[in-house]
This record gives structure tokens, C-alpha cells and sequence, in this order.
């Protein structure tokens, strides 16, 4: 059987990187409990799982990499090493190095550094753990005696309890007598006991045999090779060809060492035989990649159920329709309603599938904490909770770097060092959080530290010299003075460093947010720390939404941006400085939008008064947009536009009406790019 | 009549690649996570009882060791052939594998061919 091993590839990745991310946890762990027996049985298990599926699917880089590190682990938690922070270091360095190399077999990266130093220095701690160098076995050379025709003797006396093992030495010698001809057995029975003192599961019987074989004499032995140890096995090669009373030349009772090195041969074949072309598959399968998601059974046991209800719905719909007479009425609406049931609960499951909690995005930064506190010289304690809450794979792969992002700021700008804490009366630990839970329809996801806050007057001054307010305008409030962080190239930090402050970051984290259809906002106390907020949606793939009428097209609205929708009075739409057209909507002005205008839609209704208006927030901005009439609020599910055309301003996506029209849905964040210029509104006038 | 195979390995990957062999090798394929949940599969396999188990020894929740002993108290396993997964680094576990009760052994890592030849060598045609 030739077995191509590159289609368990995928599967090995995903299993790999999971075991790297439960090593990186467990490994920050050891720092604190550097005895815990569990602990290192756990890491244990994961280099060793690594290993075993690397050599096996002919990542050679990564299993010889791992070689001397599950070494070394084992010695750790055998007692026979001591953790240390140096070797906790070394090993977080593996561990990086293992992602490398994962990389790189992934075809994701060229090429990963190389893992010959570490080798050393990893030897060179199982080394130490020992007091000496470690000692490789010498291996007997075998005796070449193949492919002439010998005569040999050969005895097997099995172990009495043999078979209660599994073991079958009639198999065995089956497996042999496939090997050898012209045999002449002797089975000596007398050790047979009467039948009142028979163990039927005892094996009382031994076997002398002669025979003619070409294999050499490991291949003979092989068949026995899991019983030598407790089991009688000897062969002894005799000279010449069916000659009498022959001295024995070689003499090879099966013994541990030899049944060892015929194996490691085989392993060595093997390993050698299967490299070079898992090798040149790597990147082929790297090529064609999917993505696959993992989904517990029970997720699909719910599944499979619901499309069983679906299955037995639809048979009972039939035989409504079929025999339909208006009596019947009743039960086919019946029938529907539970077919509606089973269908929306389906939609539910289904969209869990996709669901994975949140941990899988929190999970660098226990690392990622160590590494920025060790860098700024700052005592820094991480609490994350709400790490089972779920969210959509996408959205977690996509806001993965935006919250590092957030963290790194934290810990670089927010928290200040111990020596200044303690000077203020905190705690010299600095605290960030990560706390992610569940609000309506949202997920909510926070990022705060309890160091200095935000400098108001340093944003105050910021925005000044950026131009973003005159000199002569007052404080704003604090809502709309947090905003400003969130603009390109508006940094306040005094000098920059490693870490954050080039200015980049906090507007491309607020487009990442915007672009998974979430929103950021801030809080910040001085003196007591900043909190970010995050909201996302549960999902990318369904949107809760408004539909409308403008001319003859059905445009979807996000139920989310929307505030309220009016019939305004004739009066309340005006236009200022001649061209532009405002709302008056309850005493605040609002930029008014006709949207059969922005789309270039032939409209119905271009008197305000005879429309309605719907006013739409984004970042603590409304405004009004004309729409003809308001149909409905209903679920729909978002097909990408620009998978299937071309990006469209304004539009985020497209999706598919009950009656099979197409209804585009409006991106309100784009909505705003595209007619508000680029400056901040100073909120209500009036 | 086709014969049944339980795998029993922490590692998906593994359980795949393994029974993905057997399945070509005309095997029925049951698999368990770990020693617990195989003993758990067990008892709901038809008669209590399959042809042959290969189990891995490093394991959550129940290691192989534990696993294979568990398997030996059942009389319908008393004489199931029983290979262990095992390391190169890890001799004296062989040792401590067939004290357990295992039959036999292959050392990763095998290549599928290698995995079938052993399993000839245990369990009968």
C-alpha cells in the first residue's frame, strides 16, 4: 500500500498549532510552579505528540528539532532536571523556533532560523541534567548471513502466561514457517499437566525445529520479536547444507539488544526512505490549502437531529399540499410554522459551527505580557476573563492584532513603572484585563489596565497642532477628546519606542474593528487607567437589518447603526450655505443625505415630507438619510460583493430577498468617508 | 467477515493516519481520545470486543498503561492483541507496556506498510 501522507497534512498543522499554543501556556505556568508533577507531564506530552506526528509525516526538520527537547522534558519531569529561568527561557525559545519551523512546513514562510544552536544548548542542558555527556549506544555489527541457503536450529519456549498478553505463539511460528522450508519440528509436550490442574489460558507447550531458510536471522527472529524477552527464542545458524552433527558458527539468542537494533534499522529506513518526498509535498500542499475548522461532534450530532425534524416537516408538508382542501388549512400552516422552527433553529446551529470561544485569540498574550514587562521594566499581573465566550472563526482571526495592538498600549503607555506607582500609592503590579462577554447581540471585548489614563491636555494640545481643533475652541468633552486618538498619525507619546507610539496603530485598529462591522470606544479616568471597548457582532455572516424602498430598489440597513426613522414636517428640512441640506430633527442639525442621489437611483419620492427619514449614528455622528418607505425588519445573510464584482462605496455587501431579488447593504462607515469630509463634527449645534 | 480496530491516541492526526491505513486494510476503525473515553467505546462495540487495539501511551485524562490494564480485566479482551505506540526514547516503556498486558509494539515514527506488517504479526489472518 503507498500511501500519500501529505492529505493528513492539514490535520497535523492544525493539531500542531494547538499544541504549541497549550505548550506556550503551560510553559508561562512552569515559571510560577516550577514543581507541579502535572505540569510538566502535560508539556511533556505536547513536545512528544509534536514529535511523534512530525516524524511520522516526514517533517524531518521539526522531529529532529524536537528530538532533544522531549529528552529533556522527560528528564524534567522525572526529576533528573531542575527547572530554572534559564531553562524556562530556552525552552519558550524552542518553542518559538518550533513555530518557525511549523511555518516554514506550512509553506507560510521561506525559511526559519536555524535550530542547530538550540540543538546545542538543548543537549547541552540534558548534558548537564546527567553529568555527562550523553552516551550514544553502540550497536552491534550483525552478522551478514543472507540470500545463501543456511540450515539452522532453532528452539522457542513460550512463556507460560504467553498468551495472556495477546500474544499467539502458533501466529509466530506461522509468520516463520513462511520463511523456511524443509523443517523438522519437535514439539515437546511433557510439560502438559493433567487436565484437573490445566490453566486453558496457559501455554505449556515448547517447539525444536530444523530448518532451511535464505532471510537472515533478525527476519527469522522478527516474528518473535515481541516475546524475546520473556520467552525462550535462540537460533543457531549450523554449517553447511543438511550436513550432520555441523558445529554451530553463530549463535544468536534473541535477546533485547538485538530485537532494539533491528527495529531502530527499520525506524532509520524509514525515516530516511519517506523524507525526500514529504519533503517536495510540502509546498504543494501548502498550495492548495484549505481552511478547515474543527467542530465538536455534538455541534453535529444537534445538526444532524434538526435536518431529521427538517426531513419529517417536509413529509408532512407534502401530504398537506397533496390532499389540499381549504379544511385542511390549518395544519398546513401548522406545518409550516414548525418547518420555520426547524429552519431558523438550523440557521442557529449552523452559524455555531463556526463559533469558537475566545481564548483562541487571548491565548498569545500570556507571552506576549511576559516578553513586553520583561522589555519595559514593568511588573505587569494579566487576568482574562470571559475566554469560553464565542465569537465567529473569522472575527477572532481578525481581531487577534488589533487587541494585541490595544495590550501592547497598554502596557507601554498606560502602566506606568513600579518605582512611579509606588510613588503615587499602587500596587507596584500593574494590571491589564482582557474581558470578553456577551451584551444583547453583541460581544463585547475589553482591553484595560489601571496605570495612568489618558493626558487630556497632551490630546487637548495634540489636536491644536494637528489642526483637527482651533486654539480658540474650549476643552471638548472627554468623549469626543478620547476620539481623537482613534486619527491617523495622532500620537501623544513623548518619545517613541519599540513597542507603540509611531502613530500608526490606533486608527488602523479602529478600521479593523469597522471592518468586522464592531465599534471602539474609550474610557479613561487619570490616574486609575484607560479601558478600551470593542463591540462585534456574533457573526460576519448574518446581519440583523432594516429593509427599505428608495425608487424601485430594496437596500438593506443595519439594524445596529440605525436610531429612529421620522416623517419630517415641511419646515424641518432646510438648506444651508446654499447648497447644503440639513435636518432639524428634535432641536439637533443633521446633515441630510439623499440616498436615491449617492446611489444614482431614479427616485419616487423627492419631497422629504412625502419620504421618511432615517438617522444613522457611526462614532457618535448622525445623520438623516431620505428613503422612500421602510419595509421591513428582518434577517439577512451577507454575500460579499466584492468576491462576485468589485468593491462599491457605500455598500457592504449584498444579499439575497425572499421574493429572489438582490437588496445591497449599506455600509454606513463608508457612508460617512464618502459625505462627510474628514473632520470632526463638533456635535449638536443649536 | 471484516475485523474491527480500535485506535486510541491523543492526536487526531495519528487516529487519522492510522485508521486511515486499517480502513485501506479492510478494517472496521473505532477511535478514542484517550484511555478513558476508548474504554467507554469499548463497552459499546458489539459484543464488548474488537480484533486488535493500538494505543498510544501518552495520553490525558488515562494514559496507555492504565488503559491496557483496564482492558486485560475484561474478559472479552483477555487475548486481544494489544500494540503500544512507542518512542525510540522510551525502551523502558516497552517493558512496563507488556507487564501491562500489551502484546506487542511499533515505534514511531512508522510508515503505514510498517504498521500493517506488525499487525500480521499479532493477529491472525
Amino acid at each position: 500500500m503507498n500511501l500519500d501522507m501529505t492529505i493528513f497534512h492539514q490535520a497535523f498543522f492544525e493539531e500542531a498549532a494547538d499544541l504549541l499554543a497549550e505548550l506556550e501556556t503551560q510553559l508561562l505556568r512552569l515559571e510560577e510552579a516550577p514543581n507541579d508533577i502535572e505540569l510538566l507531564n502535560t508539556i511533556f506530552r505536547c513536545a512528544h505528540s509534536i514529535k511523534g506526528g512530525s516524524a511520522t509525516f516526514g517533517f524531518t526538520d521539526i522531529a529532529h528539532f524536537t528530538h532533544g527537547l522531549e529528552t529533556l522534558l522527560d528528564r524534567l519531569r522525572n526529576g533528573q532536571a531542575k527547572v530554572s529561568g534559564e531553562l524556562t527561557q530556552l525552552l519558550l525559545e524552542s518553542l518559538d523556533q518550533l513555530k518557525s519551523l511549523l511555518a516554514v512546513a506550512r509553506g507560510e514562510a521561506a525559511s526559519a532560523p536555524n535550530s542547530e544552536p538550540l540543538i546545542a544548548r538543548i543537549d547541552a542542558a540534558i548534558a548537564d541534567s546527567e553529568g555527562q555527556k550523553p552516551t550514544i549506544a553502540a550497536v552491534a555489527a550483525e552478522p551478514e548471513i543472507a540470500n545463501e541457503v543456511q540450515r539452522y536450529v532453532f528452539r522457542f519456549v513460550p512463556n507460560r502466561d504467553v498468551m495472556r498478553q495477546g500474544s499467539d505463539p502458533i501466529l509466530m511460528l506461522r509468520n516463520l514457517f513462511e520463511m523456511v522450508e524443509e523443517v523438522q519440528v519437535r514439539c515437546n509436550r511433557s510439560n502438559i499437566p493433567l487436565l484437573n490442574d490445566l490453566d486453558p489460558e496457559a501455554c505449556y507447550v515448547s517447539w525444536e525445529m530444523e530448518f532451511n531458510s535464505i532471510h537472515p536471522m533478525t527476519s527469522l527472529l522478527e516474528p518473535f520479536e515481541f516475546v524475546s524477552d520473556e520467552c525462550e527464542v535462540s537460533l543457531t545458524a549450523v554449517a553447511g547444507y543438511w550436513e550432520d552433527n555441523a558445529q554451530p558458527v553463530t549463535t544468536i539468542v534473541a535477546a533485547p539488544t538485538l530485537a532494539d537494533s533491528a527495529v531502530q534499522e527499520v525506524t532509520a529506513a524509514a525515516a530516511s526512505s519517506t523524507a525526500p518526498a514529504a519533503e517536495t509535498s510540502v509546498n504543494a500542499a501548502a498550495k492548495m490549502e484549505t481552511h478547515t475548522l474543527r467542530v465538536s461532534t455534538d455541534k453535529i450530532d444537534k445538526l444532524i437531529n434538526l435536518v431529521g425534524e427538517l426531513v419529517i416537516n417536509q413529509s408532512m408538508l407534502n401530504e398537506v399540499v397533496q390532499h389540499f382542501e381549504i379544511s385542511n388549512l390549518p395544519r398546513l400552516l401548522e406545518a409550516v410554522a414548525a418547518m420555520e422552527r426547524a429552519s431558523r433553529e438550523l440557521q442557529e446551529r449552523v452559524m455555531a459551527v463556526r463559533m469558537l470561544p475566545i481564548k483562541h485569540a487571548f491565548g498569545r498574550f500570556p507571552r506576549l505580557v511576559r516578553d513586553l514587562a520583561a522589555t519595559c521594566h514593568k511588573k505587569i499581573d494579566l487576568r482574562t476573563t470571559g475566554e469560553e465566550t464565542e465569537l465567529d472563526k473569522s472575527v477572532i482571526e481578525m481581531i487577534a492584532d488589533p487587541l494585541t495592538h490595544l495590550v501592547r498600549n497598554s502596557i507601554d503607555h498606560g502602566l506606568e513603572t513600579p518605582e512611579e506607582r509606588i510613588a503615587c500609592g499602587k500596587n507596584e503590579m500593574g494590571v491589564v484585563s482582557l474581558n470578553a462577554f456577551h451584551e444583547g447581540g453583541n460581544i463585547v471585548v475589553e482591553v484595560s489596565d489601571d496605570g495612568r489614563g489618558l493626558d487630556k491636555d497632551r490630546i487637548y494640545r495634540k489636536a491644536i497642532d494637528r489642526g483637527l481643533i482651533s486654539e480658540s475652541d474650549p476643552m471638548p468633552p472627554d468623549d469626543v477628546l478620547h476620539n481623537f486618538i482613534f486619527h491617523p498619525g495622532f500620537s501623544t507619546a513623548a518619545k517613541v519606542t519599540d513597542l507603540s507610539g509611531r502613530g500608526v496603530g490606533m486608527d488602523i485598529v479602529k478600521q479593523a474593528v469597522q471592518g468586522l462591522g464592531g465599534a471602539i470606544s474609550l474610557s479613561s479616568t487619570p490616574g486609575h487607567g484607560s479601558r478600551f471597548r470593542i463591540r462585534l457582532p456574533l457573526t460576519m455572516a448574518i446581519l440583523e437589518g432594516l429593509s427599505l424602498r428608495v425608487g424601485d430598489e430594496v437596500y438593506i440597513l443595519p439594524l445596529t447603526s440605525i436610531i429612529e426613522s421620522i416623517r419630517p414636517k415641511a419646515g424641518d428640512v432646510r438648506v444651508v450655505a446654499g447648497q447644503t441640506e440639513v435636518a432639524m430633527v428634535r432641536g439637533e442639525v443633521l446633515p441630510l443625505l439623499r440616498l436615491y442621489q449617492f446611489f444614482g437611483v431614479e427616485p419616487v419620492v423627492t419631497e422629504p415630507t412625502r419620504g421618511l427619514l432615517v438617522i444613522v449614528e457611526n462614532d457618535g455622528r448622525k445623520i438623516a438619510l431620505l428613503v422612500d418607505e421602510l419595509i421591513g425588519q428582518s434577517q439577512v445573510v451577507i454575500k460579499s460583493l466584492e468576491s462576485n464584482y468589485r468593491k462599491v462605496d457605500g455598500i457592504a455587501g449584498a444579499t439575497i430577498l425572499g421574493d429572489g431579488r438582490v437588496a445591497l447593504i449599506i455600509d454606513v462607515p463608508g457612508l460617512y468617508r464618502n459625505v462627510m469630509p474628514a473632520q470632526p463634527i463638533m456635535s449638536t449645534a443649536a | 467477515m471484516g475485523k474491527t480496530a480500535l485506535i486510541v491516541d491523543d492526536s487526531s492526526s495519528m487516529r487519522q493516519m492510522v485508521g486511515f491505513t486499517l480502513k485501506g486494510a479492510g478494517f472496521t476503525v473505532i477511535e478514542g481520545g484517550n484511555g478513558q473515553e476508548a474504554l467507554d467505546k469499548l463497552s459499546g462495540a458489539p459484543g464488548g470486543k474488537v480484533d486488535i487495539i493500538i494505543t498510544d501511551l501518552n495520553m490525558p485524562v488515562m494514559d496507555g498503561l492504565t488503559f491496557i490494564k483496564q482492558v486485560r480485566t475484561r474478559a472479552m479482551l483477555r487475548f486481544t492483541p494489544i500494540l503500544m505506540l512507542t518512542t525510540e526514547s522510551q525502551e523502558s516503556r516497552k517493558a512496563e507496556g507488556k507487564a501491562a498486558g500489551a502484546t506487542g509494539w511499533i515505534v514511531k515514527p512508522f510508515h503505514p506498510e510498517q504498521l500493517l506488517k506488525v499487525i500480521d504479526k499479532v493477529l491472525p489472518a
